[in-house]
């Protein structure tokens, strides 16, 4: 049995919103709406949604780059959210990120050393020496050349970019690294490499992987497990096959049969969902998909349905499999 | 910076095209192509030697006069002729170059200085902290600017100093305001957030990460300051509240003069032209400067 590497229970983010000359809170934008899920160690978990389902949020919320409204955040045991400013600073060694956006993730007025180096200036690891070293060595690592390290960030297409971001998230030998949306900015000839890369350093150095990204292919490709986000919520979590191959909840089939299909003549039995994503601001009571949901029932609009085993750890939020 | 060129020495730097393009150089190529911001370049340089160079150039003293020789035509003897006090205006003049870009540029770094730190403790930690200097800010704007110089110059007393301390002050609420502005979109960015996620400390985000991505700006409003700083000191002089005779500042010897425009023009046109013409140097510079600062404008 392998141990969790990091617990998430009842996670909330809400953000204010503030109305009137006064600035009064009138209201509340649920991004987060409690959300628990465990990772293992050596596991990547895939967290996939729409837009604005809260995909990012939670993966920054984890790392308190957000502070969190409410919940826990296990790590290694510890609740990181209890964590002083600090203590947290300390507990950043062990827990990274990479960020969607490589031309914004780095600094532009600093050198590919610089920024490669400043993680372990700040955490005080080796002198001058050996930081060129582990510079030079996290160049290689990551596939580029220690002869890359005097450039500027624009001197790089955004392949080499995103490689430069997965070195800094490397420097300090984290067990975790959240990966936000790290392909989805990139071509698709890059991503598989970026994907490639992404999965070697994992063999290589027992990393666990929060791989957030909207493109479904690509968090089967890279995820063990997978959780599937709806409006700040999780709605349904599996292996990636049982969830893959046998979706349970409404919103899930619904999303896979949108994914686009290599094969031109594959028949496609497409779920068209009608309406649009409601606001998080307002969002409908009970079973916050009931007002798109092809199979709502009573029930739905009354209560919210609770995220429970269906059989082989195969978790669902929905009322159809409440019996 | 500095650290930067050293580190770029010591690597195996392949000869062919591997050198490295750091912004600011990129911004100081840019510049050099600039002719007009050039044209500011020697303006301001001229009158720095000028101004470092008076005690040699000046043929006479800027305090000595003989009042037989009042108001005479420029000639070989006086080149820009001599004043209602008959001392001789290009050695004023000279002298005078001393005190405005002393002036000018003292009072500007002072207002960068108290701007910057102000504006970045304002949006990068927001809150309350904004709020309070945010307003103290508007306050000071709410007031025409010289008369809020008039004001502090009163308290204090005129003075030259007095005068340079009080253009400081009136002008800390534009750096300051635009520091914070810059910051508060910097705060935003992905790389802000990522050196957040390293486990950097505040003190070290702002210093290194934040101040230089903002200094773009403020050298552009600061070498634009500098002009007008030079015009305010002048005013306060005009109004007897800078300098005292018988220092030779531009401004004071602008207004000491105007009586007699029509009998000794020279006397006026000579000390107008010199403000004139550094402060078009440095807008000059200011305004290249902006060009090739502004990531927009990179071809």
């Amino acid at each position: 049995m392998v141990e969790d590497l990091l617990t998430v229970t009842h996670l909330k983010k809400y953000y204010p919103i503030t109305g009137g000359v006064l600035g009064k809170v009138v209201g509340q934008v649920k991004a987060v709406d409690d959300v628990s899920f465990s990772v293992k160690k050596g596991e990547t978990l895939g967290l996939v949604g729409e837009s604005g389902c809260g995909k990012s949020t939670t993966g920054r919320s984890i790392l308190r780059l957000i502070e969190p409204t409410e919940g826990q955040v296990l790590f290694e045991g510890k609740d990181v959210t209890k964590l002083s400013k600090e203590e947290m600073r300390l507990m950043r060694r062990d827990m990274q990120i990479i960020f969607q956006d490589p031309f914004a993730s780095l600094n532009p007025r600093h050198t590919v050393r610089k920024i490669l180096e400043e993680p372990l200036l700040v955490h005080g690891i080796g002198d001058k020496k050996e930081r060129e070293k582990r510079v030079d060595e996290l160049l290689e690592v990551v596939g580029l050349s220690s002869y890359h390290a005097s450039r500027f960030p624009h001197q790089f297409s955004g392949g080499q970019r995103q490689r430069i971001g997965i070195a800094r998230a490397l420097t300090l030998n984290p067990k975790l690294i959240i990966c936000d949306e790290p392909v989805s900015a990139l071509d698709v000839s890059v991503q598989s490499q970026i994907l490639n890369l992404l999965q070697d350093l994992q063999r290589d150095f027992g990393l666990t992987y929060v791989f957030i990204a909207h493109d479904l292919s690509v968090v089967r490709h890279i995820s063990d497990r997978v959780g599937v986000m709806y409006l700040g919520r999780i709605v349904e979590m599996a292996s990636k096959d049982a969830l893959y191959e046998k979706p349970l909840h409404p919103y899930t089939q619904a999303l896979l049969s949108a994914a686009p299909n290599p094969d031109p003549d594959a028949k496609r039995d497409r779920i068209i969902l009608q309406g649009d994503l409601p606001s998080p601001a307002n969002p409908p009571s009970g079973c916050t998909f009931r007002t798109r949901c092809p199979l709502v029932k009573d029930i739905c609009m009354s209560a919210r349905p609770e995220f429970k085993d269906a059989g082989n750890g195969h978790f669902v939020a929905c009322h159809l499999y409440n019996e | 910076m500095a650290q930067t060129v050293t580190q770029t020495n010591n690597v195996p730097v392949k000869p062919t095209q591997e050198t490295a393009s750091s912004p600011w150089r990129d911004a100081w190529k840019t510049l050099r192509r600039n002719k007009m911001a050039l044209v500011g370049f020697a303006i301001i340089l001229f009158f720095i030697l000028v101004a470092v160079l008076a005690p040699w150039i000046a043929p006479y003293a800027y305090d000595e006069g003989s009042l037989t020789d009042r108001n005479l035509a420029p000639s070989a003897e006086h080149w820009f002729g001599t004043d209602y006090n008959g001392r001789d205006v290009f050695s004023r003049i000279v002298y005078g170059a001393q005190i405005s870009l002393w002036v000018g540029f003292f009072s500007v770094v002072g207002s960068i200085i108290a701007g910057t730190f102000l504006g970045l403790i304002a949006g990068y930690y927001g809150r309350w902290t904004d709020t309070l200097i945010s307003r103290v800010f508007d306050i000071m704007l709410a007031f025409p600017s010289i008369l809020l110089a008039i004001a502090i110059v009163a308290i204090l007393g005129p003075s030259l100093q007095n005068a340079l301390m009080a253009i400081a002050i009136i002008n800390i609420p534009t750096y300051g305001r635009l520091v914070r502005a810059k910051v508060l979109s910097l705060k935003e960015e992905e790389f802000i957030m990522a050196a957040r996620a390293i486990g950097m400390k505040d003190s070290r985000i702002l210093l290194h990460h934040i101040l230089p991505n903002s200094l773009a700006p403020i050298i552009v409003t600061g070498t634009l300051g500098i002009a007008s700083a030079i015009i305010e000191a002048a005013a306060l002089g005009f109004l007897g509240l800078g300098a005292q005779p018988p220092e030779p500042e531009w401004g004071k010897m602008l207004a000491d003069s105007r009586q007699y425009i029509q009998k000794a023009p020279w006397t006026v046109i000579f000390p107008g032209l010199s403000i004139m013409l550094t402060v078009l140097g440095f807008n000059l510079v200011g305004d290249g400067l902006r060009d090739a600062l502004d990531p927009r404008m990179k071809n």
